[in-house]
């Protein structure tokens, strides 16, 4: 028994000596050396192959572009921003920007992946190059900036606010000394939250989830007096309450909360295509394009309206290999800027109903303003 | 030195045992070593790539977010360490009295499964079998999320004798607290227990090598009261004060307080683990031979005492091994808290990933976090399973 192992064993091991490529040191038989050829050749493959997580990072519009959809770190839960309709279909105003790349990249805006990320994970995994791009109401910070990814243009400007329930009784922020307080972990209105009752001395105590469905039931079954976040995101999860009227969102904001969609670090080329995709969006509100009259408007006689659509001069589409027509099929996809707002939170917004404000456009007291597209 | 042999044997080296598997040692070796080197440097350069830290610096920076309820002093201003180290507290501190809530239920749930009492032992194989084939997270929220949501408003507390008010905002107990003096009290009788312990220990032995008896036990609850009650008299007559909870405000304040995390974890993971325990011991107690039992009765034992003396012994060789991997179990599965919002180490530990942004030495910390704990357990646990062996002479 024995000695019939010991050849399959000793080809086993020889076998496994040149695979694990330190050389024959030990042996002098001609067959093994003629082996070792062949690992020397295999070798530089070897270092190439382990030299390719950089390119790997470098390369997302060849990557998106070899898969043929984009994938989109966004959510499910959260009405306005990243929902699902009946159909287990993802919509939203965070997930319509990731249609209107889609639009603008393939000329298809269902060639998109939604991965719904919870707020502690989105970080990583956008540091990672697990998603395409993150449109899931990020705040830009500058820490974020440095470690995360690139951040984009700001497609919202939102505060954090708070959300009390009416018979309360409170009416202001100095109200609030010994509160219990709901939040959602991993979030920058976790630090605004304890900043702001650090810095008008009260005391409070945070009741702290990562997912943010239980932060609003715990809120909404009683187990907090008072709820914080964004307000838009505080008036998106008011609109779901059993009793949306028993519940107010204070007048007050405490922070600055720019809701920027974000891009791995890395790759120039996809970063301007996304930072040039909310331009167009933008710039198409501005200029009066709408998702129903973007084929008109080819034959307008307003030449930024030309440009916009790639009828006329090159907004930059030869250099970033894209199609005249991608950000025409951006707006023939979701609409402009105006239109994705409105479709949620606008007067008859499926979600609910949010005035503007800061998120006007610059020649109507607004915020948002983009560069132009030509 | 092996290739001597081979030369006066003359076997060629490919046929001689004793080289092949010197070379098969070496080859695995540098495979594995290969294989881990290889995956380091691929980490690295990958890590390089990113653009990510990697080192633990971070710790120092001012954290900024809050914790609920820390057990220890922190605040926002404080550092990433300190929050680690909160949530490490917090990990200990439910896992401690999980896995004491856990042997105690357990224990008790498999005696009721194994007594001739129809009605107690359907009871307990239902207890058993319901938290033995739902998912723990499901049990944490059925506990969080549902039955806590019946419990009333602050303003509406339901009262229990105690006075313990229990509402959404958790379960207020009173609670003797230390007084000032009370601190004379507390070292003295701590002295007191080490001296009796001591004192046990002692005359025990004289006892065993002597055969006398020297009245170990009573002697030594006798200096435990010795020392106490010169405590209590020292301190004044009064080394507890009741602190009773009160509303102020939004909440209660004083007594001991349970938050609904807290108790929602302690409650699903003790109850959870329970049941595994449950089955453990009970199988414990069935490998013990039918005539062991049979053979105590025959000497005259009443039913505790074949029980402490008999079955117990023997049963508990059986128990422990897997016992530690329950509660080694029970420390692991109470990273699952950070769904309801305990903060253990996990918990924390996830926040600063965000906050911070360094994934990868924070998940490095975790493992290695859970992993001394998970050693330091069984080391403990393996000591005491390495007594109550058989000796085998």
């Amino acid at each position: 028994m024995y000695k019939r192992l010991f050849p399959v064993l000793a080809i086993l091991i020889a076998l496994a000596l040149v695979l694990s490529a330190c050389g024959g040191t030990t042996t002098g038989e001609v067959k093994t050396v003629v082996e070792t050829v062949i690992v020397e050749v295999e070798v530089p493959v070897e270092v190439e192959v382990e030299a390719a997580p950089a390119p790997a990072v470098e390369g997302i519009l060849t990557r998106v572009l070899e898969r043929g959809y984009v994938v989109c770190g966004g959510r499910t839960d959260l009405a306005g921003f990243g929902m699902l309709d009946a159909d287990g279909h993802n919509l939203g105003f965070d997930i319509d920007f990731c249609r209107a790349v889609a639009a603008a990249v393939f000329g298809d805006p269902e060639a998109v992946e939604v991965v719904p990320l919870t707020a502690a994970d989105r970080g990583p995994a956008l540091q990672t190059a697990e998603v395409d791009i993150l449109s899931r109401n990020v705040t830009w910070t500058a820490s974020r900036d440095a470690q995360w990814g690139n951040f984009t243009n700001v497609m919202f400007y939102d505060g954090q606010g708070f959300m009390i329930r009416k018979d309360s009784g409170i009416t202001s922020t100095d109200e609030f000394d010994g509160a219990t307080v709901c939040v959602t972990s991993g979030t920058t209105t976790e630090q605004n939250l304890s900043d702001f009752f650090r810095q008008n001395g009260m005391e409070y105590e945070a009741v702290i989830f990562e997912e943010t469905p239980a932060v609003y039931s715990a809120y909404e079954d009683g187990r907090c007096d008072i709820t914080t976040s964004d307000k838009s995101q505080l008036a998106s999860v008011r609109s779901g309450f059993a009793d949306p009227e028993a519940h107010i969102i204070l007048d007050i904001t405490i922070s600055k909360e720019p809701l920027t969609p974000a891009v791995p670090h890395g790759d120039d080329a996809w970063f301007d295509i996304v930072k040039l995709v909310s331009f167009a969006l933008i710039n198409a509100e501005e200029l009066g394009v709408t998702q129903a009259n973007v084929e008109d408007m080819k034959s307008s006689e307003n030449i930024n309206v030309l440009r916009l659509l790639g009828v006329e001069g090159d907004w930059g589409y030869t250099d970033l290999g894209l199609t005249p027509d991608a950000l025409a099929n951006a707006i023939a996809a979701v609409g402009n800027y105006g239109e994705i707002y409105d479709r949620y939170m606008g007067p008859q917004g499926i979600s609910f109903t949010l005035p503007r404000g800061p998120n006007n456009l610059w020649n109507e007291g607004g915020l948002i303003y983009a560069p132009p597209v030509k | 030195m092996a290739s001597q042999k081979t030369d006066t044997t003359a076997i060629p080296f490919y046929r001689d045992e004793r080289i092949l598997k010197i070379i098969a040692q070496i080859v695995s070796t540098v495979v594995i070593f290969g294989f881990l080197i290889w995956a380091v440097a691929n980490f690295l350069k990958a890590a390089d790539a990113r653009n990510m830290e990697l080192s633990f610096g971070f710790l120092k920076e001012a954290a900024g977010f809050p914790i609920s309820n820390p057990p220890i002093e922190y605040e926002a201003g404080m550092t990433y360490g300190r929050a680690f180290v909160v949530g490490l507290m917090n990990t200990l501190l439910i896992s401690g009295v999980g896995v004491v809530a856990a042997t105690i239920i357990g224990t008790l749930v498999a005696l009721a499964r194994l007594s001739s009492n129809w009605l107690l032992s359907r009871m307990a194989l239902v207890f058993i079998e319901f938290h033995r084939n739902i998912p723990l997270l499901v049990l944490l929220f059925i506990w969080y999320f549902v039955v806590f949501s019946f419990v009333p408003p602050v303003k509406e507390s339901l009262v229990w004798p105690g006075p313990t008010f229990i509402n959404k905002r958790g379960v207020y107990i009173t609670w003797p607290r230390l007084t000032e003096a009370g601190s004379t009290f507390l070292i003295l009788s701590i002295i007191g227990i080490i001296a009796a312990v001591i004192v046990f220990i002692i005359l025990r032995r004289r006892r065993k090598y002597t055969g006398k008896n020297t009245y170990y036990m009573p002697i030594s609850i006798v200096l435990v009261l010795i020392f106490c009650v010169s405590g209590w008299f020292l301190s004044g007559g009064s080394p507890f004060q009741l602190d009773i909870p009160f509303l102020k405000g939004f909440n209660y304040q004083g007594g001991l307080r349970l938050t609904p995390e807290f108790s929602g974890m302690f409650l699903s993971l003790s109850l959870y683990t329970a049941a595994f325990i449950a089955e453990v011991v009970r199988g414990g107690i069935q490998a013990v031979n039918k005539g062991q039992i049979e053979a105590a009765r025959a000497v005259g034992l009443n039913q505790l005492q074949v029980l402490s003396l008999v079955v117990m012994p023997q049963a508990l060789r059986i128990i422990i091994p897997p016992m530690i991997s329950q509660y080694l179990n029970l420390t692991k599965n109470s990273s699952l808290a950070l769904a309801i919002g305990f903060q253990e180490v996990f918990a924390i530990g996830k926040i600063t990933i965000n906050q911070a942004g360094r994934a990868v030495p924070v998940f490095g910390l975790i493992m290695i976090t859970y992993l001394s704990l998970s050693l330091l357990t069984s080391f403990i646990l393996n000591i005491y399973n390495r007594r109550i062996q058989f000796v085998v002479r």
